[in-house]
C-alpha cells in the first residue's frame, strides 16, 4: 500500500464512521412539532429518576403518573385515581379506596386493584433502592379486594397517612417481572396522568405529549418540555430570549423581567424553611439559655429583607405563619437586650474578646453549611453575626454533606427542608426523640418528652382539633426549648409567558422539581384567546 | 504490520485491566458516597434504615478490589452492569450516547486536520512572512486557552450577542424530534470549539515538517530542475513534510477525548462526556469502568493506526519488533 491508499482508506474510514454514527443515533420522529400549544419550562433540578418506585412523584404532581389522590391549588386531599376519598376504619388503622372507573394506562390497559397493590409492595421490598420509603414506614400490609378496591392496614392509627398515598402507581404490566433499579422501564414509563413522556436526554431536557386516553380530558397543552438548566443566568437569559416560555428565578433575576409587559412574575408561598439545628450534646448549643438567647437574638425580619430580597417570610417553625396549623403566638421578636438577659442569668459571663464564657467554656460553636449553596451561606452568615451581638461565636463553615454528616452530632448545620402536606411530616422527623441521629432526621437530636407526646397524638389522632392542640403544644413547646433556630421561610419566585388562563401555585415544599411551579396543573389550563 | 497489531493488543489487555483496577482504587478513595449520591436529595430526609438498605443493596461497603473483580468476570461475559446514577444499564447508556460522542469527534477532527493542514502549509511556503506570523502566533494563544474558555466565549458572542446559532443541546429545546438539519445546526458550535482547540496542534506540526522539507536537498534539487513550484510542494515537500502528522493523529485522541468533555458539558451535548462526570460524582462504578476502558482502547486505538499509517507511508521506519 502506498501513502496515497491510506489517504484514501483513511478518509473513506472517517466518513463510513460519520454515517454509522448519524444512523446510530437518529431516533425515529413523529413528523409532527410544537404549535402554539406548547409550553418550553425552564428548572433548575433534574429528577434522579422517573419511576414512581424509585420514588419519582411521591408527593404528587407527576406528570405521567397519579396516585390514589392528589391535591388541589389550597393542598387539600382529593380523589384522583381513588373513586372518593379513603374510608378510614379500625381507629384509623385501615384505610380503604375504591377505584375511579375506566381508568386506563396510557398503553391502553385497564388499571386495577392490582397494580396498586403492586406499586406499595414494590416501594416496600427491601431490594428496591427508592430513598423516600421511610415515608410508607406505617403501612403493615396492602391488599386487594376484588378490581377495584385496596385496603391498607397500618402498624399503628397514623392521621396522616392519606397524605402519603398521593404517590404514582405504575402498571404491573409493564414494570413487573424487570429490575426495578435499572430495568428499562426506569427509561420508558408508562402512567395514567395526563401526559407521556416521548423523550428525556439527561442533563438537558424531558419532553412531554398529551395523553389522548386521559381520562380527565386531554390536556389543552399538548407539548410540554421540561429544560434543565442548573445555572441561574443562563435561565434568565434563555427566557428573555424567548428560547423558554417559563422558569424558575431567584427573586434578583426575577426582578429583571418586572418591566417585560408579555411576562408575568408569580410568587409560590412554601414551606421551605431554613433553621439552624443546635446540637443537644454539644456542651453550649445543648444549654436551654443559649438556645433560647440565640433564637431570640436573630433577626428574621432583616434575613427576609436582606437576603430574601423580600421574597420570603419569618419562621418561627417548620409552620409558616400562613398555615392553619400554625400556632398563634409563637412568633417571638428580635430581641438583643432580652438574649443577653437570659446568658447573664444562665452564667454565661462576657470574657475576651466579647465571646462569654462559664466555667471555662466559651460559648463559641461551629456551623457548617453544604458547600455551593449561596442562600444557605447567607443565612449562615447573618445568623452568626446575630449570634455574635449577643455574645456567642459560631464559626462558619462549608463543606460537602459526606464531611458534615459525621460532624452533625457535636456541629451546628444550616439545614433546609419542609413539606406542606401535613404538619406531622416536618414535626415527627425534626423532633421526635426516637428518631435522634437517625440519618438525616432529628438531626439536631432533640429530645423533649412533652414534644414526644404531642406528636404521637398528633400522628394517631383522626380528629383535626385535637391534632390542632397537639401541634399548637409542639410549637409552643419550641418557643420555649428550641432544638433549631427557624430562620425563614424561602418563597420561590417563578417568570412566565402570559399567554394561558390557569396557572395558579399551591404552597411548595422544599424540593421543586417537576411537579412544583406554576405548572403544578398545567393539563387544565388554556392558551388565551 | 500484522504481528504489531497483534502484540498491541495483547498489550492493551493488561493495561485495561489496570486502568479500571485504578479507576475502582480511587474513586473508592473519593470523599464521595455512594449511598447519598444515588439517594440525592431524597436522601437528606431519609432514615438510617433506609440510608442502610440503599447502602446493602448497592453493595457500597464491600472493598474496592472485590467490586473490581465482580465487574471484571462479568465484563469478560458481556455483562457490563448497571449504572446506579443513570438508573439504566451500562450497555444502554453507551449505546444512547456513544454515537452522539464520536459524530462530535470526527467532526471536530476532521475539520481539525484539514484546517490545520491547510493553513500549516500557506504558513510553511513563506516562514517569517506575514502569514505565517499571523498563523503561529493565532496558534500559540489558542493553544494556551482551555476548550471550555474557547466554548463559554462561542456561546456569549454567536448564542447570546448575534443570536444566529444555538447556545446548546442536540435539537431545539421546544422539540424533541431529531432531524438532521437541527442536529447539524446544533452541531456547529461544539464541533467548531472542538476543532478550534485542536488545530494549533495541526497547524505547528504541519508548517514545521513542510518548512523543513522545503529546505531539504531533494526539494532544492527538484527546484534546480525547473520543476514549478507547484509541484515541487505538492510531489516534494508535502510527501515528506506531513510524516510527523501521521504520529500527531494517534497522539491527539487523548487530548481530543478530554477536550470533547468540556466541550460536551459546555453545550449540553447529549454524549458520554455528561454521563462520565455523573458517573465520578455518584461513584457510579461500573459505569465509570466501562467509560474508562473506552476511552483507554481508543487512546491506544489511536496509538495503533498512527503507527500503523507511518510505517506505510515512510518505508524506512517498519514496523517495531
Amino acid at each position: 500500500m502506498t501513502a496515497r491508499t491510506i489517504r484514501t482508506v483513511a478518509a473513506a474510514v472517517t466518513a463510513a464512521t460519520l454515517l454509522a454514527g448519524a444512523t446510530a443515533c437518529s431516533t425515529p420522529s413523529d413528523g409532527k412539532d410544537g404549535g402554539t400549544e406548547a409550553l418550553v419550562v425552564g428548572i433548575a433540578n433534574e429528577p434522579e429518576t422517573l419511576n414512581p418506585l424509585l420514588g419519582y412523584g411521591k408527593d404528587g404532581n407527576s406528570k405521567i403518573f397519579e396516585g390514589l389522590l392528589r391535591h388541589d391549588a389550597g393542598m387539600r386531599l382529593v380523589p384522583a385515581l381513588a373513586a372518593a376519598l379513603p374510608k378510614v376504619t379500625d381507629d384509623g388503622r385501615t384505610y380503604t379506596y375504591t377505584l375511579r372507573r375506566g381508568v386506563t394506562f396510557s398503553d391502553g390497559e385497564p388499571l386495577t386493584a392490582d397494580d396498586v397493590v403492586f406499586t406499595y409492595r414494590t416501594i416496600l421490598d427491601k431490594k428496591t433502592n427508592n430513598p423516600s420509603k421511610g415515608e410508607l414506614d406505617a403501612i403493615e400490609s396492602v391488599r386487594a379486594k376484588g378490581d377495584d378496591t385496596v385496603v391498607f392496614t397500618l402498624k399503628y392509627p397514623y392521621a396522616a397517612f392519606a397524605e402519603r398515598t398521593v404517590l404514582p402507581i405504575a402498571p404491573e404490566h409493564v414494570a413487573g417481572g424487570q429490575n426495578v433499579n435499572t430495568g428499562p422501564f426506569n427509561t420508558a414509563p408508562v402512567g395514567t396522568g395526563p401526559y407521556m413522556l416521548t423523550h428525556w436526554s439527561k442533563g438537558e431536557k424531558i419532553s412531554f405529549k398529551a395523553n389522548p386516553h386521559y381520562w380527565g380530558g386531554t390536556p389543552k397543552v399538548k407539548k410540554l418540555t421540561m429544560a434543565i438548566i442548573k445555572d441561574d443566568d443562563m435561565r434568565a437569559t434563555r427566557l428573555r430570549s424567548g428560547d423558554l416560555d417559563g422558569a424558575i428565578l431567584p427573586p434578583n433575576l426575577a426582578k429583571t423581567f418586572a418591566k417585560d409587559k408579555s411576562k408575568r412574575t408569580i410568587t409560590a408561598k412554601t414551606t421551605d424553611f431554613r433553621a439552624v439545628t443546635l446540637p443537644t450534646d454539644n456542651e453550649v448549643t445543648g444549654d436551654t439559655a443559649v438556645r433560647r438567647a440565640l433564637d431570640l437574638a436573630v433577626d428574621r425580619r432583616a434575613m427576609v429583607a436582606a437576603i430574601l430580597e423580600g421574597a420570603g417570610t419569618e419562621a418561627y417553625g417548620p409552620v409558616p405563619g400562613g398555615s392553619r396549623w400554625f400556632a398563634k403566638g409563637t412568633e417571638r421578636a428580635n430581641d438583643l437586650a432580652k438574649a443577653q438577659r437570659i446568658l447573664d442569668e444562665a452564667g454565661w459571663k462576657p470574657g475576651e474578646d466579647g465571646v462569654r464564657e462559664k466555667e471555662g467554656q466559651p460559648a463559641a460553636f461551629t456551623l457548617w453549611y453544604p458547600s455551593g449553596d449561596k442562600l444557605r451561606q447567607e443565612h449562615a452568615l447573618a445568623f452568626a453575626a446575630d449570634a455574635r451581638k449577643a455574645g456567642i461565636k459560631a464559626t462558619v463553615q462549608s463543606g460537602t454533606w459526606e464531611v458534615i454528616e459525621p460532624r452533625m452530632k457535636n456541629d451546628a448545620v444550616l439545614a433546609g427542608g419542609g413539606n406542606p402536606a401535613d404538619p406531622d411530616f416536618d414535626l415527627y422527623n425534626l423532633l421526635h426523640s426516637s428518631l435522634a441521629g437517625d440519618g438525616f432526621n432529628n438531626m439536631a437530636r432533640y429530645a423533649n418528652a412533652d414534644v414526644d407526646r404531642a406528636l404521637e397524638e398528633g400522628r394517631r389522632s383522626g380528629d383535626q382539633d385535637e391534632r390542632k392542640r397537639a401541634y399548637d403544644t409542639v410549637q409552643r413547646e419550641l418557643a420555649d426549648d428550641p432544638g433549631y433556630v427557624f430562620l425563614t421561610h424561602v418563597d420561590h419566585r417563578y417568570v412566565m409567558r402570559d399567554d394561558w388562563d390557569g396557572p395558579s401555585t399551591q404552597v411548595e415544599p422544599h424540593d421543586h422539581g417537576l411537579g412544583a411551579g406554576p405548572w403544578w396543573n398545567v393539563e387544565d389550563w388554556a392558551p388565551k384567546k | 504490520m500484522a504481528r504489531m497489531a497483534g502484540r498491541r493488543l495483547l498489550f492493551a489487555v493488561p493495561v485495561l485491566a489496570a486502568v479500571t483496577f485504578g479507576v475502582f482504587a480511587i474513586a473508592a478513595a473519593s470523599p464521595f458516597d455512594p449511598a447519598h449520591a444515588y439517594a440525592g436529595s431524597a436522601g437528606l430526609s431519609a432514615g438510617q434504615d433506609t440510608l442502610d438498605q440503599l447502602r446493602a443493596n448497592l453493595h457500597a461497603d464491600d472493598p474496592f478490589t472485590v467490586r473490581w473483580w465482580r465487574w471484571l468476570t462479568a465484563a469478560l461475559h458481556g455483562d457490563l452492569g448497571d449504572s446506579s446514577a443513570l438508573r439504566q444499564p451500562v450497555s444502554q447508556v453507551i449505546g444512547e450516547r456513544v454515537g452522539w460522542s464520536v459524530l462530535l469527534c470526527a467532526v471536530a477532527f476532521t475539520l481539525a486536520l484539514v484546517l490545520g493542514t491547510l493553513l500549516g502549509v500557506l504558513a510553511a511556503r513563506r516562514r517569517g512572512g506575514l502569514l505565517d506570523r499571523a498563523v503561529t502566533g493565532a496558534a500559540y494563544a489558542l493553544e494556551a486557552a482551555p476548550p471550555f474558555w474557547i466554548g463559554l466565549l462561542a456561546v456569549w458572542f454567536f448564542a447570546l450577542r448575534l443570536g444566529v446559532l444555538p447556545a446548546g443541546g442536540l435539537t431545539d429545546t421546544g422539540s424533541d424530534v431529531v432531524t438532521a438539519d437541527q442536529v447539524a445546526r446544533h452541531l456547529v458550535l461544539p464541533a467548531a470549539v472542538l476543532a478550534v482547540s485542536q488545530l494549533p496542534w495541526f497547524v505547528l506540526y504541519v508548517r514545521q515538517g513542510v518548512g523543513d522539507a522545503l529546505e531539504e536537498d531533494p526539494v532544492r534539487g527538484a527546484r534546480a530542475r525547473g520543476l514549478s513550484e507547484h509541484t515541487v510542494l505538492l510531489r516534494h515537500a508535502l510527501r515528506s513534510g506531513l510524516l510527523p502528522v501521521l504520529t500527531l493523529v494517534g497522539s491527539r485522541v487523548p487530548e481530543l477525548i478530554t477536550g470533547a468533555l468540556l466541550v460536551e458539558t459546555v453545550f449540553s451535548w447529549p454524549g458520554i462526556a455528561s454521563a462520565t462526570v455523573e458517573a465520578a460524582t455518584s461513584v457510579d462504578f461500573p459505569l465509570l469502568a466501562a467509560l474508562t476502558v473506552l476511552a483507554t482502547a481508543a487512546v491506544l486505538a489511536g496509538n495503533l493506526l498512527s503507527d500503523l499509517l507511518y510505517g506505510l507511508a515512510d518505508p524506512r521506519v517498519g514496523f517495531d519488533g
